[in-house]
């Protein structure tokens, strides 16, 4: 039986040897690297405190210039649309954290000057909880924040 | 293989008004199968949108995006007849590129 730890050591080792091997010969160009970030720490964050830490939000004040439109109650927390305008001049990037979520922060967008302070998806929501939208703009941090009641969870 | 994107771009006035569909599974990694064995993590982490090759939208995304996932966003500056691009790269490293081009309202 193969000792499974090993394993994993062996794969971290290739990974790492082959990014090094990259960068080297200069294979890993920089742009590609940078198209790849994931916020991995904020991702994995299980409090929404947490992920705004990760991503250098600390504490967000409140704003009125951000929109959030979502539905008031989701029969069905797989599938909940959400919208965010934000018309904060120089919105630079927009958060969407899920209070209650097993893992709070859902997703971020980083808008350019060609897009607008605009977004809209769908996420999952596993209980009726806050939905917060951050916006930094400036390098400073705004939030807005609606409820929204879950009738059946879609985490699982 | 990763299914085709659909990808609806509309002028409204200068400004483009972009629907994105993806299709995928995002699995959460808590969900289990039939069998009652967990599905593992398979979702969507990184997802670009460029305007004639200029990236004007870039997200990180966790698990927690439905199904499908839906993005809509709108691009500045636009003209009928430009190109906006799409890429998805998932964590197993799949990836997805589609273009579409701006059409007039």
């Amino acid at each position: 039986m193969i000792d499974p730890s090993r394993r994993i050591i062996l794969k971290c080792a290739g990974a790492f040897g082959a990014l090094a091997m990259g960068l080297v010969t200069g294979l890993v160009k920089s742009s590609n690297a940078v198209a790849a970030q994931w916020n991995k720490a904020g991702f994995e964050s299980k409090a929404m405190a947490d992920a705004l830490k990760a991503l250098g939000a600390g504490n967000p004040v409140e704003s009125k210039d951000i929109a959030i439109t979502a539905p008031d109650i989701a029969e069905n927390g797989a599938v909940v649309p959400i919208a965010i305008v934000s018309k904060i001049p120089n919105t630079q990037q927009i958060l969407i954290i899920a209070e209650k979520n097993p893992r709070p922060l859902m997703a971020t967008f980083d808008v350019s000057s060609g897009s607008e302070g605009y977004v809209s998806t769908r996420i999952k929501m596993g209980e009726t909880s806050n939905v917060w939208a951050v916006v930094k703009a400036d390098g400073n941090f705004f939030a807005a924040k609606k409820e929204v009641k879950i009738t059946v969870g879609g985490c699982g | 293989m990763a299914e085709p994107m659909k990808i609806r771009a509309t002028l409204q006035g200068d400004v483009a008004d972009v629907r994105i569909l993806m299709l995928h599974p995002m699995e959460t990694g808590a969900r289990r199968d039939s069998k009652g064995d967990i599905v593992p993590q398979h979702f969507i982490q990184n997802v670009a949108v460029t305007h004639n090759g200029k990236t004007v939208l870039d997200a990180q995304w966790s698990q927690a995006v439905s199904r499908n996932p839906f993005l809509g966003l709108r691009v500045k500056g636009a003209k009928a007849g430009d190109k906006i691009g799409v890429t998805w790269v998932d964590n197993k490293g799949d990836k997805r590129t589609d273009e579409a081009p701006v059409s007039a309202s």
